[in-house]
């Protein structure tokens, strides 16, 4: 099949599977953003290789947005540069970096039908009637809207015009995709959805690189092969998807990725060939997976909520016991708050005992040492 | 719903019956039975009759309509687009700057109309700016007038649209003449079709600067008006007005449906 790509307003024909293979990486370089003497992106230094969906998550006004906009060209640097692929793009007009972009709330151009929108990029570089045609076919069906080609976006539903907005983009071909808080405004069914879709279309566009920027952490973890936790302007950490969740280098990641539990220990024995320490908490010695924890060093021993068990087997070998403080109900899910000692231990449960304790009640919870993380207790963010 | 009880929402239509009534209909039904009153001398007029639309049709009534037409449309297209163009303009400056400048676009509007034209005829009455009559001083007038609508009509339509579809558009590859033309104006289309609307009735009604300037062969309707009933030919401006009314009336219900299409609304 033939088709075309574009690097600024040239168009070359090329094979699209090519294309399709061919994403480029972005390179931040010392980014900094301020807007007058407030700066709102400290100096960012990233790299999002080909082919690679990179998921920016913090609160907001961490600066993940900013970062996103600065690689459209929406901001612009007032230190470092950006190289998308081998080209500086940091004095270019965002015209001319080759991109395609998703917004929140999809920014479907109201007077064109699906088609007129998914065709806009490519008119505006000029491309030719066949494969304006051919690239919007192929585009709409990318993400499943043969069938609404003729309508207006006022006549579809929002989980619709998102996938519109997404053909819209790919149809240029771009050489990064970027996604600006795509899910935000659709509800939670029709995002759970959407997500397995973004999915989906990344397994059929291998080489699209993506900079997904949301504060939704599911959205991260399920989408993204590396995460930049933002904080305060800054990448607070960066690594791939698995890495971060299992071993989170610092409180902040532990915390906005999945709310983990964060239990004040002191290293009792460093880590053995296994990787696992000995740490203690008050009374109750427990093992954890240790980086390079000496012993007498104070830690954080960092357990996921639904590690957390409140019955005994061979493979949840360390117990602390709490005070049950609360419990809620959601169907699928019963979550427990405990009190060990002082700090909040979050449970999420898929079973429970047939008897659950009454609150105020002292509960033993167990879990295996290959389910925790042991973190320096002053590591920074 | 500010009112809930049944009673409560029948005062407050009557109350604005009243009103809309007084303030609205009664004028405009008192010139629309003048324009056909045989003669009135007492409540209400003793005849009617459609001898004063003949008349005036048979006068100068058209050229006042066409004057009056071209005027309006002339100097409402100059307005938009400079009103247009300054918005979009001033958009792109610092806070203090766009207020600044946006104040002094309404100057004109906070003037009287009288001082505008007396203004322009004292300025545009020496060589090389000698435009004292000819049409061109009445566009002036006009532009003058009413461009301050059609900013600020425009510039409230660009507060309310999301950057995010001009700057898709810029990541998409779109130039900022492309899209401006493709994206920004369509999304505009509304309120520059509202801004010249308003525009348009402004310039049909003008009279207070017309009069200052206006050469003779370019009579526009409402200086045929007040000349009518200045001599005290009241049911003949009467008929004239109400063809001014018409005439408004007709091109902005034009205009809506215009909006209404191109909208899908």
């Amino acid at each position: 099949m033939s088709a075309a790509a574009f690097t600024g307003s040239g168009v070359t024909d090329i094979d699209a599977a090519k294309v399709r293979g061919a994403g480029s990486n972005v390179h931040f370089d010392k980014v900094v953003v301020a807007y007058g003497s407030h700066v709102v992106l400290h100096p960012l230094t990233l790299d999002i290789a080909p082919g690679e969906i990179l998921a920016m998550i913090g609160p907001s006004g961490s600066g993940k947005t900013t970062a996103l906009r600065a690689v459209a060209g929406f901001v612009r640097p007032a230190s470092g540069r950006i190289r998308i692929g081998a080209t500086d793009v940091t004095d270019l007009p965002p015209y001319e970096r080759g991109l395609g972009m998703v917004v929140q709330n999809y920014a479907l151009f109201p007077h064109m039908r699906v088609e007129d929108n998914v065709a806009f990029g490519l008119r505006a570089q000029g491309a030719d009637k066949a494969l304006i045609g051919e690239r919007v076919k192929d585009a709409l069906a990318t993400v499943g809207m043969s069938a609404y080609a003729r309508r207006y976006p006022r006549e579809l539903s929002g989980g619709q015009q998102q996938r519109v907005a997404i053909a819209r983009a790919l149809a240029v071909r771009p050489r990064v995709l970027l996604l600006d808080e795509p899910l935000s405004a659709l509800d939670a069914q029709i995002r759970r959805n959407m997500v397995e879709e973004i999915a989906r279309l990344h397994r059929s566009l291998p080489g699209l690189t993506i900079l997904y920027v949301t504060h939704d952490q599911t959205e991260a973890l399920t989408l993204a092969d590396k995460i930049a936790i933002m904080r305060d302007g800054r990448v607070c950490s960066h690594g791939p998807t698995t890495d971060l969740y299992r071993r989170p280098p610092n409180r902040f990641t532990a915390e906005f990725l999945g709310r983990a539990n964060l239990l004040p220990v002191t290293v009792a024995e460093a880590a053995g060939p296994k990787g696992f320490a000995t740490a203690r908490h008050g009374d109750a010695v427990l093992t954890g997976a240790a980086r390079d924890e000496k012993a007498g060093d104070k830690s954080l021993l960092c357990i996921r909520p639904q590690h957390l068990s409140l019955t005994a087997d061979s493979e949840h070998t360390n117990r602390i016991v709490g005070t049950l403080r609360e419990v809620h109900w959601q169907g699928e899910l019963t979550h427990l708050v405990l009190d060990v000692d002082g700090t909040p231990m979050r449970v999420s449960a898929t079973k429970l005992p047939v008897a659950l304790p009454e609150r105020g009640a002292s509960v033993p919870l167990f879990f295996s040492p290959a389910d925790t993380s042991l973190l320096p207790e002053d590591a920074g963010v | 719903m500010l009112v809930w009880s049944r009673s409560g929402r029948l005062v407050i239509w009557v109350f604005f019956a009243l009103i809309f009534g007084v303030l609205f209909l009664a004028p405009l039904a008192v010139i629309l039975l003048s324009s056909l009153a045989d003669q009135w001398n007492g409540v209400l007029p003793s005849g009617l009759t459609t001898e004063h639309y003949t008349d005036v049709a048979r006068g100068a009534a058209w050229n006042s309509v066409k004057a009056s037409f071209i005027t309006g449309f002339l100097a409402s297209a100059l307005a938009l687009v400079s009103g247009t163009w300054a918005a979009l303009s001033l958009r792109l400056q610092g806070a203090a700057l766009k207020r600044l400048l946006g104040l002094l676009f309404f100057i004109p509007s906070a003037v009287p109309s009288v001082s505008v034209g007396l203004g322009l005829l004292v300025a545009f009455s020496h060589p090389p700016l000698l435009l004292n009559g000819t049409i061109a001083i009445v566009m002036i007038a006009h532009f003058v007038l009413i461009s301050a609508f059609t900013f600020g009509n425009v510039s409230a339509g660009l507060a309310r649209l999301s950057p995010d579809f001009e700057q898709v558009a810029s990541s998409l590859g779109a130039r900022p003449a492309y899209r401006l033309w493709h994206v920004t104006l369509p999304l505009l289309a509304p309120y520059l079709v509202a801004a010249f609307g308003l525009s348009f009735a402004l310039s049909m009604g003008e009279l207070g600067a017309t009069v200052m300037v206006y050469p003779p062969g370019w009579v526009t309707l409402p200086v045929s008006i007040f000349s009518l009933t200045d001599r005290g030919d009241i049911f003949a401006g009467a008929a004239l007005t109400m063809i001014l009314v018409a005439a408004t009336l007709i091109l902005l219900l034009g205009l809506e449906r215009i909006t209404a299409r191109a909208t899908g609304s």
